[in-house]
């Protein structure tokens, strides 16, 4: 009996819901140029009558959102956000709608878009995602430190170079660490800054055969490197120190150097935030002349699911959000400072830009460095710079990070990590059928 | 007539009372005055305790970019209205399993609680496709019904311990002047039970209000509630805390009230047949 009532009542509900035509719902992250752009969506709207529904979500609850609905088919959402780890795996799955119609547009200009970024975001040449803001990693470091210490950031340094820096910089009695590293576990975490790190030590993953490569000796050169690197020069409890906690550190004249996303320039820079503003440099990240960089490659992208009723509407969004026009928009609005950065060519050639930011151009010359689909100097069987571009990567990667950090924070030996880690990823992708 | 109690023990209870109370509420007291820090401050480290200038902008901000009331009608409708359609299911099953109980009436009580043993993500993709299907997602009525099922094992237990208070020779009485059932529920039953069914309330209204994992994963804007409003002032990259404590606070605060001026309720109703 109260099953039948319930029943009928949901019907009943479910009769009155109504679903109103030419509404897209966008599913983004909380972060400044996502605000920036609700906030400059009612233009889009005026021109086109299409109405916008925002939703905003912290990142993980996002991922979960979004990956119930795509599986389900359930059609919540028209636009997401996702980033280069998850397009060409939703892609592979089909999750996904080709960007086809704006690939097409002459007036789009698809080929404006930055190759490395535009090849994370591909699969079998279409592009799936359109990036709407773009960042590598490099660099941030004090110029009077740097000139205290009588040395000179060259603008591509090595790791050599960093590691000498970063001991004579370091001054503890006055409460300046040489570095300052993420420490804290998760793939996204310290994973993303050791996998990088990694590549330009000549590590690797996993080798052709997907077997784990943390029994080689580039492994433990690079969690050799980082740990004493770290110990000598880096701040206390950095085992729990992400991009925000090394970011405040930074802001407030407690680092020398801070190597971590090319975003962060916009930060350390803004005197309104920061102690520090008018004495940061900017470098590439340091190599060990293996041809390789440590540095990464990520973008914020928008990408229509394949259960979106409104792809048509969609993809017009995403051609505004994405396009020339929209960059001019904002720099009109709130000027050059404030365009979303690493998704076009035309960006980095415009004076206006180069004039409003002075990282412009390392920024483009990380970006450029970073290649997702050559990422390490053997070959290897996946995509993806700081990231395994598998659906196993987010679970093992954390587990690796959780071990690399405990390193970190004294409670295992290096030697131990790299074991431990070689055994669980391993067993992990036994169990997920790569290696027989 | 009261125990005597010596006075060393009853100020060691007092002062351990008041340490686990303190503790308790820590860390909303630690949100609250995040709520007023600047970002900058709210990450320091060391951290401070009080603000070192008392701040509104996060309040202001968080306005800005989000539509406060509109959440928070959401928050009300949802919560009120799955207790509401709760009691009504839940005060005649109740009535039936307290007062014409059956060989099986155990039995059922505890499969209902067996429900609730059960991790929510555990039916997460067959309720999303019922969802899909009677197009009931991200809409506040698919919200209130969801709630409402999640709530009313919860509902029914509550009620039921009251009842089984009630002596049931009032009932009979009543019966016995010849009410039919339903006024024997509702002129009878009811105003005796008043005391249950308003605690009953007050506690659906919270547990609802602070309902999460569905409240997020069911909807897309338009039908969600405070708890998806809290969740979107996390961030990737950039400082938030502070922003993500004021919008914390407001989402708590109507709550909070709810509970500060029923506390009496609130305390009766839980601790209701712990003395037989």
């Amino acid at each position: 009996m109260t099953a039948k009532t319930l029943f009928a009542g949901a019907l009943l509900l479910a009769l009155t819901g109504t679903a109103s035509a030419q509404t897209l719902t966008i599913a983004t992250v909380n972060n400044g140029d996502m605000i920036r752009m609700q906030g400059l969506s009612d233009q889009f709207t005026e021109e086109t009558g299409i109405e916008l529904n925002w939703v905003v979500l912290e990142e993980n609850t996002l991922r979960q959102n979004v990956t119930t609905d795509i599986a389900t088919n359930g059609g919540q959402y028209d636009i997401m956000t996702i980033g280069t780890y998850e397009a060409p795996i939703w892609a592979k799955q089909g999750w996904l709608k080709p960007l086809d119609t704006l690939s097409a547009d002459a007036n789009y200009d698809v080929d404006d878009i930055l190759p490395a970024i535009r090849g994370g975001l591909s699969l079998d040449g279409k592009l799936y995602a359109a990036p709407f803001y773009g960042e590598s990693s490099f660099i941030m470091y004090r110029t009077d430190l740097m000139e205290k210490a009588g040395l000179t950031m060259p603008d591509a340094p090595t790791w050599e170079f960093i590691g000498e820096a970063a001991r004579a910089m370091t001054d503890r009695a006055n409460d300046i660490n040489g570095i300052c590293l993420r420490g804290k576990a998760g793939w996204g975490e310290n994973m993303a800054f050791l996998t990088a790190m990694s590549n330009s030590f000549g590590a690797r993953w996993f080798d052709e055969n997907w077997q784990p490569q943390f029994n080689t000796p580039q492994w433990k050169e690079t969690l050799d490197t980082y740990l004493s690197l770290m110990a000598d020069a880096g701040p206390a409890g950095a085992s729990s120190n992400g991009f925000n906690e090394n970011l405040t550190l930074f802001q407030q004249g407690k680092c020398g150097m801070w190597i971590d996303a090319t975003v962060a320039a916009s930060f350390v820079t803004n005197p309104n935030d920061s102690t520090v503003a008018d004495k940061v440099g900017f470098a590439q990240a340091p190599d060990t002349g293996l041809g390789k960089r440590g540095n990464w490659l990520w973008a914020w992208s928008l990408a229509i699911p394949a259960s979106s009723q409104n792809a048509e509407a969609a993809e017009q969004f995403i051609g505004w959000a994405t396009s020339k026009d929209y960059l001019a928009t904002v720099a009109e609005a709130e000027g050059w400072a404030n365009v979303p950065p690493g998704t076009r060519t035309s960006l980095y050639e415009n004076p206006d830009y180069q004039a409003a930011a002075p990282f412009a151009a390392m920024t483009l010359a990380s970006i450029d460095s970073a290649d997702p689909t050559a990422p390490t100097v053997d070959p290897v069987p996946y995509t993806g710079v700081q990231f395994v571009a598998i659906p196993e990567f987010a679970g093992i990667g954390t587990n690796v990070g959780q071990l690399f950090s405990a390193a970190l924070a004294g409670q295992m030996s290096a030697d131990d990590a790299l074991a431990q880690a070689q055994e669980a990823t391993t067993r992990d992708m036994t169990r997920a059928g790569y290696i027989k | 007539m009261a125990r005597r109690v010596p006075v060393q023990t009853r100020i060691g209870f007092t002062i351990l009372a008041w340490a686990i109370a303190l503790l308790l509420f820590s860390p909303i007291l630690w949100t609250l005055v995040t709520a007023f820090k600047t970002e900058a401050e709210a990450i320091a480290s060391p951290p401070t305790f009080l603000p070192q200038t008392w701040t509104l902008d996060n309040f202001g901000a968080v306005q800005d970019r989000s539509d406060y009331v509109k959440h928070a009608t959401n928050s009300i409708i949802v919560s009120v209205g799955s207790t509401l359609l709760g009691l009504l299911i839940a005060i005649p099953a109740a009535w039936s399993m307290a007062f014409a109980p059956s060989k099986r009436t155990k039995d059922i009580l505890m499969w209902m609680l067996s429900t609730k043993m059960m991790p929510a993500v555990g039916v997460l993709i067959p309720i999303y496709l019922i969802f899909r299907d009677l197009r009931l997602l991200d809409t506040v009525h698919g919200l209130t019904l969801i709630m409402t099922l999640i709530n009313l094992p919860i509902i029914i237990w509550m009620l039921y311990t009251y009842f089984k208070e009630i002596p049931v020779d009032i009932l009979e009485a009543a019966r016995m002047d010849g009410a039919e059932l339903w006024n024997e529920i509702r002129h009878v039953l009811v105003p005796m039970a008043v005391p249950g069914i308003a605690s009953t309330l007050l506690l659906n209204v919270i547990l609802a209000w602070n309902e999460a994992f569905w409240t997020i994963t069911l909807t897309s804007g338009r039908a969600g509630t405070l708890t998806a409003f809290i969740s979107s002032f996390s961030s990737p990259q950039g400082l938030f805390l502070a922003k993500l404590s004021a919008a914390s606070l407001l989402a708590i605060a109507p709550i909070l009230l709810l509970g500060w001026f029923s506390q009496k309720q609130l305390v009766r109703g839980l601790t209701f047949g712990a003395v037989k």
